[in-house]
């Protein structure tokens, strides 16, 4: 029974993908509650910058590529909201061991970023985040339209032109 | 003659029985499920599928001199792939894993493989149910955490029903009822609970234009396990732990605590005292544009917490006591991590965090941050409850303690700094230096060892060719009298963003008291990622160690070969 179950699964998956095929949609972020730096719940279905682009960035403190991530783009950051009224969410995934500390270290460091707190990785989860850093790029309309995973100095100039081209309600899929 | 015919009559029946089954099973697919699953796609539409997967698998090669072993099949994988099902209000979802069988260092009772996790989420306004596995915290998990990660084979998800409600804004009740995952098995123990949380803010009218904002919430989690007569003790069979806890924060201030108490819970971890277990946890930080300042204590008692009093591995944990230390990323700063001890201990944590501004004087043009950590660890207090009866006796109450008083055994000590500058356009640097005090008779659980003191150095520059492409170095030096004596360790990383990185690594036990264990442990890798795919290959020795997230730790053995990992998600 178990299997036949998990048959039936795929092949509801496996039409629905097809399906997804014809229509081209793009995914839009799942309803998890996480909690803002103040401890208040907050439901990612929230997540908005009033038809800009967005930036999700999935970082914790004792990972060092995202920590070199965030540095990166700080620098330019103000440039970016300037020219695209991009928005940067970083997500920490830290969990009680280390989320006390998110709010010093971010304000510490003089970053600007909207940042949530995941404690339990339920929208990493959700998010089908497997390792860190992971970046998400949202149009206007809050549909995913790119992701990354992993960071080397000079990437944040690849995510920049994409934002760009986001910004202009360009169609970046291949 | 007839009895024969008969036969063939059954036989023909039987035959034409099957028949009309197959034909019955044919026409509902071709009649019945064919126009469902085209009702199904319009039922379905807006509906997403999404997912991630993972392998990670090595190629083992005998390695005498670094002590590691043969490996019998050769080859090791741990795999998983996750999918997501969403459509509105509805999500369901299963994680497919594999082990076969599990790489060295993971537990072994992961073999095999299977659909361990499996759930279905329905979501509507104020109210949310799972049915099946589901993680979960209350609070900061003093008394219940349902987690997994991945890189330390850790999973302990509930199986069972999740039900959450916000009656009105700002209020959020929870409560779990299920058994927890034990590798391919389920706990004996059931894990019951409920969590309460208030935002005053929402909740009161006058505050909500308030700059305070206060959150406080309280929890409750049974634990029920059936009697166990081969320990000859009056067991608790239903094992009660309370929190409560707070949150105050007016954006620059920022102050929180937890305090946790558990009924007496005679379990393996514990060697069966009766003693109840307390845990507080307390934070206070303030920060500022380039200034964040913190502060953190935390006292732990007797709190190990399990659905299952026997297990005494990491595995069935109910609760979760994060250690209070910075965690540690660069190869030789990890060489001792801390990890908690459930029966007892009294830490504190402070930081701060500081950015000398841009184009001043000392922060130069891109200014410089500076972060400096300090922790201390020590045992909690521990008295004889009476003349007789010995420190944490089997079936006795165990001990008395006084809650103020810190106990004088050393498990941690860690005072680091860490400089990041960015010195040019083309050159960047992080330099660190770090005093570690280690019990490792303690945290490792290694009888008679030495205390380890340890001074860690380490220099870590990247050079930027052209804007994607780049040299990062690494310099690390570990100098120490004690356990294996000084290290040294340097890597080159060459990038080409966002795509590719080369590296090569080695670890050196230069100083290893034993000379025919001063050895290399090189390392060549080389990985690809695109969007969200990401492959690497690593080839070399690893060096035995302990790899730690959140504070849990896993002891890797040294090992030799080919790492293969593959990543994907969608």
């Amino acid at each position: 029974m178990k299997k036949l179950a998990l048959i039936i699964f795929c092949l509801m998956i496996a039409v629905i993908s097809f399906s997804q095929e014809k229509t081209k949609k793009y995914a839009k972020i799942p309803s998890v509650d996480i909690k803002t730096i103040d401890g208040e719940s907050f439901n990612t279905s929230e997540i908005s910058n009033d038809g800009k682009p967005i930036i999700l960035s999935f970082w914790a403190l004792w990972c060092k590529p995202c920590i070199r991530e965030m540095t990166a783009i700080a620098d330019v950051y103000e440039d970016w909201v300037d020219e695209t009224g991009v928005k940067l969410y970083a997500i920490s995934i830290d969990d009680t061991r280390s989320s006390a500390k998110v709010l010093p270290t971010i304000n510490g460091k003089g970053w600007e970023y909207e940042v949530l707190l995941d404690p339990n990785g339920d929208f990493k989860r959700a998010m089908n985040v497997n390792m860190i850093p992971h970046t998400f790029l949202l149009n206007g309309k809050g549909e995913i339209v790119w992701q990354h995973t992993s960071f080397s100095e000079g990437s944040e100039l690849e995510l920049y032109e994409l934002v760009q081209k986001v910004a202009k309600g360009e169609d970046i899929s291949e | 003659m007839n009895k024969k015919t008969s036969y063939f009559h059954n036989y023909d029946k039987k035959y034409l029985f099957m028949k009309k089954i197959t034909l019955l099973i044919l026409l509902t697919i071709i009649f019945g499920i064919f126009p469902f699953s085209l009702k199904a796609q319009n039922f379905l539409d807006g509906g997403q599928v999404h997912g991630n997967f993972q392998i990670d698998a090595q190629y083992y090669e005998p390695d005498d001199k670094i002590g590691a072993d043969t490996v019998q099949e050769k080859f090791l994988m741990n795999a998983f792939g996750n999918i997501i099902y969403t459509n509105g209000d509805f999500t369901a979802g299963f994680r497919y894993e594999l082990y076969l069988n599990p790489l060295e260092g993971f537990d072994k009772r992961l073999e095999g493989n299977g659909i361990p996790y499996r759930f279905a989420t329905y979501k509507k306004d104020k109210f949310e149910i799972t049915v099946g596995n589901f993680y979960d915290q209350f609070g900061s998990g003093l008394i219940f955490r349902a987690y997994e990660e991945w890189n330390l084979g850790i999973d302990n998800s509930v199986d069972g029903i999740r039900v959450k409600i916000n009656p009105f804004k700002g209020v959020t009740f929870k409560g779990i009822y299920g058994k927890q995952r034990y590798f391919w098995d389920k706990s004996p123990g059931i894990v019951r609970g409920a969590d309460a949380d208030f935002f005053l803010n929402d909740i009161f009218k006058k505050w909500q234009e308030k700059e305070t904002k206060i959150t406080i919430g309280g929890s409750f989690v049974s634990v029920y396990q059936p009697d166990d007569p081969g320990l000859k003790l009056h067991l608790p069979l239903n094992v009660a732990a309370f929190a409560g806890r707070f949150n105050i924060s007016n954006g620059k201030v920022n102050f929180s605590g937890e305090y946790a108490y558990k009924i007496n819970d005679p379990d393996q971890i514990n060697n069966f005292i009766y003693k109840n277990g307390e845990a507080l946890l307390l934070t206070a930080s303030y920060s500022q544009k380039g200034l964040g300042v913190l502060l953190a204590a935390k006292r732990i008692d007797n709190m190990s917490y399990k659905s299952n009093r026997l297990e005494s591995s990491y595995a069935l944990d109910v609760n979760f006591l994060p250690p209070l230390t910075k965690q540690h990323t660069y190869s030789m700063a990890a060489m001792y991590p801390y990890a908690t001890q459930p029966n007892g201990e009294m830490g504190l944590q402070a930081q701060v965090v500081y950015t000398i501004p841009k184009k001043s004087k000392l922060g130069g043009k891109y200014g410089t941050s500076i972060a400096v950590n300090y922790s201390i660890v020590n045992s909690i207090d521990k008295k004889k409850i009476n003349d007789t009866i010995p420190i944490d006796e089997y079936g006795t109450l165990g001990y008395k303690s006084d809650f103020f008083k810190v106990g004088d055994v050393k498990y941690f000590n860690d005072f680091n700094i860490e400089v990041t500058k960015k010195i040019s356009k083309k050159w960047k640097l992080i330099a660190s230096y770090l005093n570690i005090l280690y019990n490792i008779e303690v945290v490792e659980g290694h009888p008679g060892e030495e205390m380890v003191h340890a001074n860690i150095g380490i220099l870590d520059m990247t050079y930027k060719f052209t804007p994607k492409k780049s040299l990062r170095f690494e310099y690390q030096q570990l100098f120490t009298k004690q356990d294996k004596g000084d290290w040294l360790a340097f890597m080159l990383e060459y990038t080409i963003a966002p795509k590719w990185f080369f590296s090569v690594m080695d670890q050196y036990n230069y100083g290893n008291p034993d000379n025919n264990k001063q050895l290399h442990y090189y390392t060549i890798s080389a990985g690809y990622s695109n969007k969200a795919n990401r492959i690497a290959l690593s080839y070399g020795r690893q060096r035995q160690g302990i790899i730690c997230v959140g504070g849990v730790c896993r002891e890797v053995p040294a090992s030799n070969g080919l790492t293969l990992t593959i990543s994907s998600s969608f």
